[in-house]
This record gives C-alpha cells, sequence and structure tokens, in this order.
C-alpha cells in the first residue's frame, strides 16, 4: 500500500510536473544536530527476566485496540508466532475499540494509548483490569514545505498557535526566530489533523495543552485535549495514513504523526522544545528519556510533555496494554502471561528500528511485576517467585 | 393469500393442456419468486428498524429533530447529562451532501446527456459500440480507486484553477463568498467533480437506452421537414425522452449522494460548520460516519452517528420519490 503510494506520487510527478507535486526530502538527521538519537535509551541489562515458559499455552490469542502501535505489533506478533508458537491476532481498530471490547470480552488483549479514564474502569463491572505499558510511542510534527528539509524547531506555544489557527503564514515571527537561520517561505500554513478519533491526537493535545496557552484559551479550558478535539482549522484525514497522504500533496501543510508512519513515509519532520528549552529531535532514546523517573505507582499523564529530563522529547506517550487480572480460561491466561513477558524482555529490543521507545528499566519493573497478578478463575498462573 | 393469487394467475394465464395439478417444481418457483420479490422490502423495513432502535437514546436525548437545528458536529464537547445544546449538529453534513451532489449533476447531467446522443445518434457507426462499451466500463471502477485518483491526479490540478478562481471571482462582491480561497485541493468542489464522474457513466447509459427506443421514422420525418440534425435530436429525440432523463437523473443523483469512500479521501473532513465557499474543505453524511463508526466513544456519540444514517436514508429515499413523481409528470405531459 506504502509502496503504491510512492509509486503514485512519483508517477504523478513525471506525469503532471508542474501541477503542484514535489518530491519530498528524505528526513536527513544532520539538519538535526547534535542529539543522543544513535543508541536505543534503554538499559536491557536492569530489566527483569524471572518469568519462566508457562507450559499449556493457548495456541491463539485475540488482540485489538490501538493503531499506533499497530506497525509494533505486528511485528511482536510475527516474531512471537516463530519463536513460541502462540499466534496473535492484532486489529489495529483504535483505542477506544480496544478499551470497549477488552471489557466486553470479545478480545482477550486490548491496547490504548490513554490511561483508562474512571468511566471507562467502570464498566468493566467491579471486575479488575491490568493496564501495562509495554512501549513508548513518540508523535511528532511533520510538514511539507517546498525548500524546507528536516529538523524545523517548533515550542509548544508556537504549535499550539498553529493548529489553533493563530499563526497562519510559515514566514510569521515566531517561527522565524525559532529558525533564525532558514528562509521560510511567505505561504499558507494548512493545518492537517485527524479526522477520526485517535489516541495519537489525544497525545499530540495534551501536550499542546500542557504547553501553549494560546491553544488552551482559542479551544476552552476543558475542551483542549482528547482524542477528538473541535479543531478551529484545518483539513483532516483518517488515521495516520489518511494525514501522512494529505502531507505528501499540499505543499505548505503541517500535522502530527506518529513517529514510526513518518519514518516509514520518509516525511520531513520537525524537532520540539521541551521543558529544559532544548530542540529536541523525536527517536527512541529521546522519548526514553521522557519516561526517566516515571513508575506505575501513579496514574501516568497522557503525554510525557512535562518532563524535565535533559534530551527528553516532549510528545512522547505511552501504549498500555489491557486485559483482566482475572481470566476465565487457564490456557489464554497462561498465553498472555507468556507472550507479555516476552514482549517485555526480547520484544523491547524489536521497537528502536520501528521508532518505537522501549521502556525504562524501572518502568519495565514494575510492569513485569504485574504478570504475577494475573489469575485464572482464582488460581495464580505464574509461580510466585 | 395463496389463494387469491393462484386464482389470479389461473385467471390471466390458461394451464397447459393435459396437467390440471399444477407442478410441485412450478410452486416452490412462484413461492420463491414471490419471496424475492418481498425480500428488499423487508430489508428495507429492517434497516428502517435497526436505524431507528440504534439512534432512538440520542433522539429521545437531544430531541427528535435537535440535530437538524444545529451547526457543527462535536463529540468532544459531548457530555451525558447535557441535553441541549445538541453536539451532534448535521446541517453542515446534509448542506454537504446536498452541494456535492449539486455540483456533480450540474456537471454529470449534460456531460451525459451530450455523450448519450453522441453515441446513440452522431458518432460514426463502427465507434458507437466499443465507445459505449468504455464509458460503461467507467461504471466498474471502484470508488476508492477514483478517490485515489482524485488525491494524487484531480486535486494537485485543480489546486492553480481554484486558487485562481478565488483571486479573481473571489474578489467579487456577492459571488466571492462562493468562490472565496484559500484552496489546498481538498473541497466540495473537489468531491463534486469525482462524484459527477462516478455518476456519468450511469446517467449516460440509461440516456443511450431512452434515446435509442426514439422510432426511426419519427427522425426522418424531423428531417425530410428540414431540420439540421441539431433540430431534430432537439425537437424529435429530446421531448419523449425527458422522463427518461429525469429518472436516470434520480439514479444519478441516488449514487451522488450516497457514495462515501472517494468523498472522504478529497472533502477535506471539516465537520464544524459550513463554510458557503466551494473551494473550502467541509464534510458530508456518509463522509462523517466512515470516518468516526469505528472509534465513537463519546457519550451518544455511536447513537448520533445513527442519527446521521437515518436522515441519510430520508434524504437518499427522498431524492428517490421526488425522482420518481417527476417521471411521472414527464410521462403526462402531451409532446
Amino acid at each position: 500500500m506504502k509502496a503504491v503510494a510512492r509509486l503514485a506520487v512519483a508517477g504523478v510527478v513525471l506525469l503532471a510536473g508542474c501541477a503542484g507535486a514535489v518530491p519530498l526530502p528524505d528526513g536527513d538527521t544532520a539538519a538535526f544536530g547534535t542529539q543522543i538519537c544513535g543508541g536505543t535509551g534503554a538499559d536491557p541489562s536492569a530489566y527483569l527476566r524471572t518469568m519462566p515458559v508457562l507450559p499449556g499455552a493457548a495456541p491463539r490469542l485475540s488482540a485489538a485496540g490501538s493503531s499506533l502501535i499497530g506497525p509494533m505489533m505486528s511485528v511482536w506478533a510475527q516474531q512471537y508466532a516463530g519463536q513460541h508458537g502462540t499466534r496473535v491476532a492484532y486489529q489495529p481498530i483504535g483505542s477506544g475499540s480496544g478499551i470497549a471490547q477488552t471489557i466486553a470480552g470479545t478480545v482477550a488483549l486490548g491496547a490504548t494509548d490513554t490511561p483508562m479514564t474512571s468511566l471507562e474502569r467502570a464498566k468493566a463491572g467491579g471486575r479488575r483490569l491490568l493496564a501495562l505499558p509495554v512501549t513508548l510511542g513518540g508523535v511528532v510534527p511533520a510538514y511539507h514545505l517546498a525548500g524546507i528539509g528536516a529538523g524545523l524547531r517548533f515550542d509548544a506555544d508556537v504549535l499550539g498557535a498553529v493548529f489553533a489557527g493563530r499563526i497562519r503564514r510559515w514566514d510569521d515571527p515566531a517561527l522565524r526566530s525559532l529558525n533564525p537561520g532558514l528562509r521560510l517561505p511567505a505561504r499558507d500554513i494548512v493545518v492537517v489533523h485527524r479526522a477520526d478519533a485517535s489516541g495519537t491526537t489525544a497525545v499530540f493535545t495534551d501536550y499542546l495543552t500542557r504547553g501553549s496557552p494560546t491553544w488552551v484559551s482559542v479551544l476552552g479550558a476543558g475542551n483542549s485535549s482528547g482524542k477528538q478535539v473541535v479543531w478551529p482549522t484545518g483539513l483532516a484525514g483518517k488515521g495516520n495514513d489518511g494525514v501522512a497522504g494529505m502531507l505528501a500533496q499540499v505543499d505548505g501543510a503541517v500535522g502530527y504523526l506518529e513517529l514510526a508512519y513518518v519514518l516509514g513515509q520518509h516525511l520531513p519532520y520537525g524537532q520540539v522544545r521541551n521543558r529544559t528549552g532544548d530542540f529536541i529531535q523525536p527517536c527512541p532514546a529521546t522519548m526514553g528519556r521522557a519516561a526517566q523517573g516515571i513508575d506505575l505507582a501513579a496514574d501516568l499523564p497522557t503525554s510525557l510533555a512535562d518532563s524535565t529530563e535533559r534530551d527528553a522529547y516532549p510528545i512522547t506517550g505511552v501504549t498500555y496494554l489491557l486485559l483482566y487480572a482475572d481470566q476465565h480460561d487457564r490456557a489464554t491466561a497462561v498465553a498472555l502471561v507468556n507472550f507479555l513477558a516476552w514482549m517485555l524482555t526480547t520484544g523491547q529490543d524489536l521497537a528502536p528500528p520501528l521508532g518505537y521507545g522501549p521502556l525504562t528499566a524501572r518502568l519495565q519493573r514494575d510492569t513485569y511485576a504485574q504478570l504475577y497478578q494475573v489469575t485464572a478463575d482464582g488460581a495464580p498462573v505464574a509461580p510466585t517467585g | 393469500m395463496s389463494l387469491t393469487l393462484k386464482d389470479r394467475t389461473t385467471r390471466s394465464m390458461p394451464e397447459p393442456a393435459g396437467s390440471r395439478q399444477r407442478h410441485p417444481a412450478d410452486r416452490l418457483f412462484q413461492a420463491a419468486v414471490h419471496a424475492a420479490a418481498w425480500l428488499p422490502i423487508a430489508i428495507l423495513g429492517a434497516t428502517v428498524v435497526f436505524l431507528l432502535v440504534q439512534a432512538w437514546p440520542a433522539l429521545t436525548h437531544y430531541g427528535p429533530f435537535s440535530s437538524l437545528g444545529s451547526i457543527g458536529w462535536a463529540p468532544s464537547r459531548a457530555i451525558t447529562e447535557s441535553t441541549s445544546p445538541n453536539p451532534y449538529g448535521l446541517l453542515q453534513f446534509i448542506y454537504g451532501s446536498v452541494l456535492t451532489a449539486l455540483i456533480a449533476m450540474a456537471i454529470a447531467v449534460p456531460a451525459s446527456i451530450a455523450v448519450a446522443l453522441y453515441l446513440t445518434d452522431v458518432a460514426p457507426r463502427v465507434i458507437r459500440r466499443p465507445l459505449a462499451h468504455l464509458v460503461d466500463l467507467l461504471a466498474a471502477i471502484p470508488s476508492v480507486v477514483y478517490g485515489f485518483w482524485a488525491i494524487f491526479a484531480l486535486a494537485p490540478t485543480l489546486r492553480p484553477l481554484g486558487e485562481m478562481l478565488g483571486r479573481t471571482l473571489g474578489a467579487v462582491p456577492a459571488l466571492g463568498a462562493v468562490f472565496a480561497g484559500p484552496f489546498y485541493g481538498y473541497s466540495y468542489l473537489t468531491a463534486g467533480i469525482v462524484l459527477a464522474i462516478m455518476v456519468l457513466p450511469i446517467i449516460t447509459a440509461i440516456c443511450r437506452e431512452v434515446f435509442a427506443t426514439t422510432p426511426v421514422p419519427r427522425k426522418e420525418a424531423a428531417l425530410a421537414l428540414g431540420a439540421t440534425r441539431w433540430e431534430m435530436l432537439r425537437m424529435a429525440v429530446l421531448p419523449p425522452a425527458r422522463a427518461g432523463i429525469i429518472g436516470a437523473c434520480t439514479l444519478g443523483l441516488g449514487r451522488a449522494v450516497g457514495e462515501t469512500i472517494a468523498v472522504t479521501m478529497v472533502i477535506g473532513n471539516n465537520v464544524t460548520g459550513i463554510n458557503p465557499s466551494l473551494l473550502a474543505p467541509g464534510a458530508t453524511m456518509p463522509s462523517v460516519l466512515a470516518n468516526e463508526l469505528t472509534e465513537a466513544t463519546q457519550p451518544f456519540h455511536l447513537e448520533s452517528l445513527f442519527v446521521v444514517a437515518l436522515w441519510l436514508l430520508a434524504l437518499a429515499l427522498a431524492v428517490n420519490v421526488a425522482g420518481r413523481l417527476l417521471v411521472r409528470r414527464g410521462h403526462r405531459e402531451p409532446r
């Protein structure tokens, strides 16, 4: 599909020539200056790895939810089936549907990019749900601006003002002062956002709400963040690929996308100023920095925008897997624990190449310990150790 | 029921000689055809009932017609306790559906009639059939392909044109609002043009059939009276075909109002309000359904999407009934 889209873009460029489609520059890392993005940002040697592979696992698991981690889940499912035999069928239908289907019992495992609300927990009717962080996902400002490559600098209030429709031109003084060396064109900014409700939107708008007074004042306090907001301006596309498609087409467009999609589509993307005042390139290592010092004891925020760590990328979200703590079927419970234990150890190594951040050691240890709480009809599934 | 039916059939058609008792296979066939005839009606009825049941919580919570009285679709503003104002306003979707369909018809109807006339009366005989097949082939292209084409070819091509319209007509006092820029390629106009191309083969095919039924002596009479070819078409072919053309338009309009994917891909999906400019992004009733059905988690969100579906069905039925009435009037009028 992606290849087809690239081909089609190339075709249009060839056929239409001057019809407005411009070949996109690939994101070159040099544009970001000195960053810590060489590494993965994780310390796997500090991970907990105590869980043995439990016998008697079900051959199949059904899972559904967040489209943000769709690419990650498909790699995990594929690798896991090859190594351990249990097939995991993951449907990337959206975080909200993932929560709903897990609660309804349609799927054994759900995935969501936003922490569960008390309203959602209440729908489980008293049964306890475990929400386990499995990976970090970065939401990045991506754009299409002829003559401008990757690495454009943004801060929260400028991004907020752009997406609120208050900054309308690329050569606005606010953008120029953030990017002193660049000749920004005198062109309209075309905002592109999501048409569907989405965890990606929730992470992005949570970040804007925490950092941009302009954004909050335009949308109104209490209405400025969530999976859907009332966008004051712009075009909307369905899904990450819908937004990516519009960005590829419209010169002057800016949107927000999950990092894995940006890397896959070779769209130019920017860097974002964090709480320490530095401009940070989104990558697994900088996402990991944003999650430094965070543990499961407190309710995690939707975006880790308030991290005061150096090199922390602020528009970082946490993806959670959801399951009932008490399962009705022992084979399913065993398969779930085996799969989750694998994802939280071996699986973490597969995250950085796709543009996802592995968990910090602290978050991994907290999460891993929760696996011992899974029961089947009241009886513990894993040997307590 | 079965008795009256039998009576009627025996009256209208004598049974084959030598078989007073009807063959079981014959009875079976009749029952099957009978059931098949009722099937569409049952499906339509069941759909209406299903949509009503699903939409009921939203209809009772906000009031049955409140969605028609408000502009702007804002699921994130929905609060379980609040009943007014209705955050799920759908006037902008009705506007988008009607506007894109009208743009489509404005382009497709004259073009289709011209194509059909060319195919039946003007084109050299050898190319009529292959050309007609080619036009029919347009109807076989899946709508997602049209959407794809529109994004990658139509929208970039329209952009300079739209920008020019915005600069020139957009500055004219009254007309300006209709062509006000900026234009990004995703708009009511783009969606309307894609729809026009999609309904063109439908309207053309029916018009062609209708024009082909014009009796040859009638055409010859017109020509014999000294009519030019154009006058012949205008006097002998077009007037009796009026009802048929209206019927063709109705079918095309139905398709245009209901088309989902291609429109969703190019209309820009602005759900917050009505923009009078043809060059602005908007949304239609099917497009919001396609975008939001999978992830409708706000209070009364899913139920309100069913309200949209209900009104979409109502609009489609209204288009059909109106078309039928027009066809009937067209038949009655003296030629």
